[in-house]
């Protein structure tokens, strides 16, 4: 610990910090522009310099290393002359243009020049003209307005690992650009709308809709995928203006993908405002009370066994489970699930469907080997974290599968299966990396539970890892990307029915068993249609309320409060940023109304008995699930071939991104994107 | 000074030829492994020497894969310093110091020379493509001021005349003599005087 001294107070601070760091920790607020706690200290912008004693000159505290003894002042005339002088220089050739910048209002330079500004300007030359760059559809520039400080060069390089903008020039011609004239090939490129400290680049979708002042802030989660990122929406009257990333070290960081940012136009267009029934094939306009007795008379004069219900992608934890006691108290039907393709699972224990090493954990790893997986696309926040893991220790990374470009450099074996078993039976260089890794992390993607021998992938390799002592208390080496926001919660709920892991609702439904068929918000479902009785509930007209006979209209996630556990089992709640449109109801409601309708009873008094009742179940079942031990399957079969990995259309996976117009135009931008397979 | 655009007539590819590509790996070879983007800078300067004084995109990139660093970052390097030429300079590129000591002994007078022998303007290729002229900062010869500097030669104590001399010999194809155009070796003192003993209140 080093004792230094800030404003004349004494303070402790670690070794390895910097000055700025060190009066933060004195609860002094130091300005700044390129200083980013996430990215490489650049030190190019001048506006964090202090005065430290026997310095003759003011000191940019976040490059300097505070050190023992030092004395360092923040608030005397020195440090304000020096800081206003800085601040008239970044001044000199930033546009006046407020009024019209959609940065006006949270702009890091026009808060500072309230503090250091000038009031008048003493810079009588013509100011510099810089031309707009082409960075795609997510990020509109206006380079006249940048300060240099570099944070999207370092951000493209550092986190989203494409080295594309750069700082060309030098002195007062220099300009931030990009060669491509295109946008960044990442999915993570308009998080540099959040670094930039002023309006040179900000958010194309988004431009001149509101001022931060105006919109209401919800802290929320996103369900895009199941990783869980944290997030703030944004929201004028009913309209989900925006979505910003909110910070939380263990799961997203700083950072969001650009579908969970920019998927939310989605939420306005596409949406299913009363109910519907379908009439001759065609959809028409019907009150809820008589679509609820519709599907009563249908319910009732069919057997139980008949009827089957869908969970889909996007729904909470609290409809899923009314859902679920809605079918197995008031139907008495035990046919639901919440995989809508044959993937394998093996609900004995919770730690077979989650990521079990944490999301922190990967920057631990020492080892990592991914199968049938492609990180980028499933869970792209997790994805940076392996990145980051690899830039900090040189992780090696392996997959089973040439998977393209990742950010990282990785070896790929070939995707055939019989590598799993020269593995298990230590035929194979991976199985001395995996026994020698004292961390390492073995990550299983959809890719891999869809597949024919995807039991067989999953059985032997966990039974491996156990063997070899790498599934522990300490550290579990099992990880799984789940698929949807959904999955966890749904499979912590008891959303399934399998006996030896197949879809056996899935299968079922395929032979066209089922005549009632009630879909939760399911748009991912491949189904012929035959002769089947749909019920769809959901927001969004998509594929589901395509194909479906009745249509409840439901809420979408920023319209409700809902719990979703996220990939690594973390359970956490969404917020409701805004109300369903028109005659639209919340998910869990409509279930229980429609409970009433069939028994006269609800199922549920209130939401708040809903919550209590649910969070009771999820709390037992995680702490029966703890002393549960795990069978071993043994002598399992594989079928010779190559793992095949799914290339998702990443800009269009579920309901609310296929209704956005701004998904469709990062779609069409990237539609050249192909695996090179020359990479790694 | 003005950002410096690279020309807009690219070629399409860039190779190295067998003897730059030997001057590459012995620089590339001063460096320690991991670290060999250190050698951007010299590489630059190797292209330019190779490709008639200028760097064209493709060059750049051909750099980027062989010191394995991001395409933007040698194009970072290449418009920062203004000594590499990103548009086609011309065989022969020809410039012209007019900082203080040679502007006050008559830089400009070979300014003029340049604009009527080769181009009006600066940075424009001359009606044979061959040649080119720029003003330039200080090229460290003040004491045989003026001068200028055609490709790796300096040609000092000029004036108009000898600069069009100069200028009409490369015009037709020739190298002229480079070094002191008043008759010095180097920058030896004028008129044989070997001390300032004989002068008074040097």
């Amino acid at each position: 610990m080093l004792k230094l001294k800030v404003n004349e107070i004494d303070v402790e601070v670690e070794e390895g910090l910097t000055v700025l760091q060190a009066c933060e920790k004195a609860g002094i607020e130091i300005p700044r522009f390129c200083y980013h706690e996430k990215l490489s200290i650049a030190g190019n912008c001048r506006m964090c310099l202090v005065e430290i004693e026997k310095s003759p000159k003011p000191v940019a505290s976040c490059a300097m290393p505070a050190t023992e003894g030092m004395n360092i002042k923040t608030n005397t005339e020195f440090v304000e002359k020096a800081r206003k002088g800085v601040m008239e220089f970044l001044l000199a050739n930033h546009p006046l243009d407020c009024p019209v910048c959609d940065q006006g209002g949270e702009c890091d330079l026009q808060d500072q020049s309230m503090f250091y500004g000038v009031d008048k300007s003493r810079y009588k030359e013509n100011k510099r003209e810089v031309s707009e760059k082409n960075m795609g559809p997510l990020i509109k520039t206006q380079m006249t307005r940048c300060i240099h400080c570099t944070r999207c060069v370092r951000f493209a390089t550092e986190i989203a690992g494409v080295p594309e903008i750069g700082a060309i020039g030098r002195g007062e011609e220099m300009q931030i650009t990009t060669y491509l004239e295109q946008s960044m090939e990442s999915e993570l490129s308009a998080n540099v709308v959040d670094l930039c400290p002023v309006g040179a680049l900000t958010s194309k979708p988004y431009v001149f809709e509101a001022r931060p002042w105006e919109l209401k802030k919800t802290e929320s989660i996103d369900v895009m995928d199941a990783v869980g990122t944290n997030i703030r929406v944004d929201t004028y009257g009913w309209e989900v203006k925006r979505i910003l990333p909110r910070i939380n070290e263990d799961i997203n960081e700083e950072w969001i993908s650009d579908k969970t940012r920019y998927a939310c136009d989605g939420l306005l267009n596409q949406r299913l405002d009363t109910p519907y029934i379908k009439y001759n094939g065609k959809f028409e306009k019907a009150s809820w009370n008589e679509v609820f007795n519709i599907i009563k008379s249908k319910l009732k004069n069919v057997d139980k066994d008949k009827i089957c219900g869908i969970a889909g992608d996007l729904v909470n934890m609290e409809t899923l489970y009314i859902f679920k006691e809605f079918f197995n108290k008031t139907l008495g039907s035990y046919n639901i699930e919440s995989r809508t393709d044959h993937s394998y699972l093996n609900p004995e224990k919770r730690e077979n469907y989650l990521f079990n090493s944490k999301i922190n954990g990967i920057e631990e790893a020492d080892f990592i080997f991914m199968v049938g997986s492609n990180p980028r696309y499933e869970a792209t926040i997790l994805n940076a974290r392996i990145r980051k893991a690899y830039l900090q220790n040189k992780t090696k990374i392996v997959s089973f599968n040439n998977i393209g470009e990742l950010t990282y450099p990785y070896e790929s074996l070939d995707g055939d299966i019989e590598n799993i078993k020269k593995i298990i039976e230590n035929n194979h260089e991976i199985s001395n990396m995996i026994k020698n890794a004292k961390k390492p992390l073995i990550i299983f993607g959809q890719s891999s539970l869809k597949s024919e021998s995807a039991k067989y992938i999953f059985e032997s390799i966990k039974t491996f890892l156990e063997k070899n002592e790498k599934i522990s208390k300490e550290w579990n080496s099992l990880n799984i990307i789940s698929k949807n926001a959904s999955t966890v919660g749904s499979f912590d709920l008891g959303v399934y029915k399998t006996e030896d892991g197949s879809n056996e609702v899935l299968k079922n439904l395929e032979n066209h068993v089922f005549e009632i068929v009630y879909l939760l918000g399911v748009d991912n479902l491949k189904l012929e249609k035959k002769n089947e009785f749909i019920i769809y509930q959901g927001s969004h007209g998509d594929k589901g309320a395509e194909i479906a006979d009745i249509i409840l209209p439901g809420a979408a996630y920023t319209e409700q409060n809902g719990y979703f556990t996220n990939l690594e089992g973390k359970l956490q709640k969404a917020y409701k940023a805004s109300y369903p449109p028109e005659e639209a109801k919340e998910d869990w409601l409509i279930i229980n109304e429609l409970a009433e309708v069939m028994n006269h009873r609800k199922l549920f008094n209130d939401k708040d008995e809903l919550d209590s009742s649910m969070l009771n179940q999820i709390n037992l079942f995680i702490e029966k699930n703890n002393s549960i031990k795990s069978s071993n399957l043994e002598n399992l079969e594989f079928k010779q071939e190559i793992l095949k990995i799914d290339i998702e259309d990443y800009y269009y996976s579920n309901a609310i991104a296929r209704a956005s117009k701004t998904m469709l135009e990062c779609k069409n931008a990237k539609i050249n994107l192909k695996l090179t397979g020359t990479e790694g | 000074m003005s950002l410096r655009k690279p020309s807009k007539e690219q070629p399409e590819s860039f190779k190295f030829n067998s003897s730059s590509l030997e001057a590459a790996k012995t620089i590339v070879a001063k460096y320690p492994k991991d670290k060999q983007q250190s050698a951007v800078m010299a590489l630059l300067y190797i292209v330019q020497k190779q490709n008639n004084n200028w760097i064209p995109l493709a060059a750049m990139k051909y750099i980027g894969k062989f010191l394995d660093m991001p395409y933007i970052k040698v194009y970072e390097v290449a418009t920062f310093y203004t000594m590499y030429n990103l548009a086609p300079v011309g065989k022969h590129f020809i410039q012209i110091c007019t900082t203080t000591p040679c502007m006050i002994r008559g830089a400009y007078k070979l300014v003029e020379a340049c604009k009527e022998k080769i181009s009006d303007n600066e940075n424009e290729l001359s009606k044979d493509k061959n040649c080119s002229w720029t003003e330039v900062e200080c090229l460290g010869a003040c004491v045989n001021a003026p001068m200028m500097q055609i490709n790796d030669e300096y040609y000092e104590d000029l004036d108009k005349e000898k600069t069009i001399k100069i200028l009409n010999t490369i015009l037709n194809g020739k190298t002229p003599k480079p070094g002191s155009y008043r008759g010095r070796t180097n920058n030896e003192p004028e008129n044989n005087r070997k001390t300032l003993m004989d002068l008074k209140n040097a």
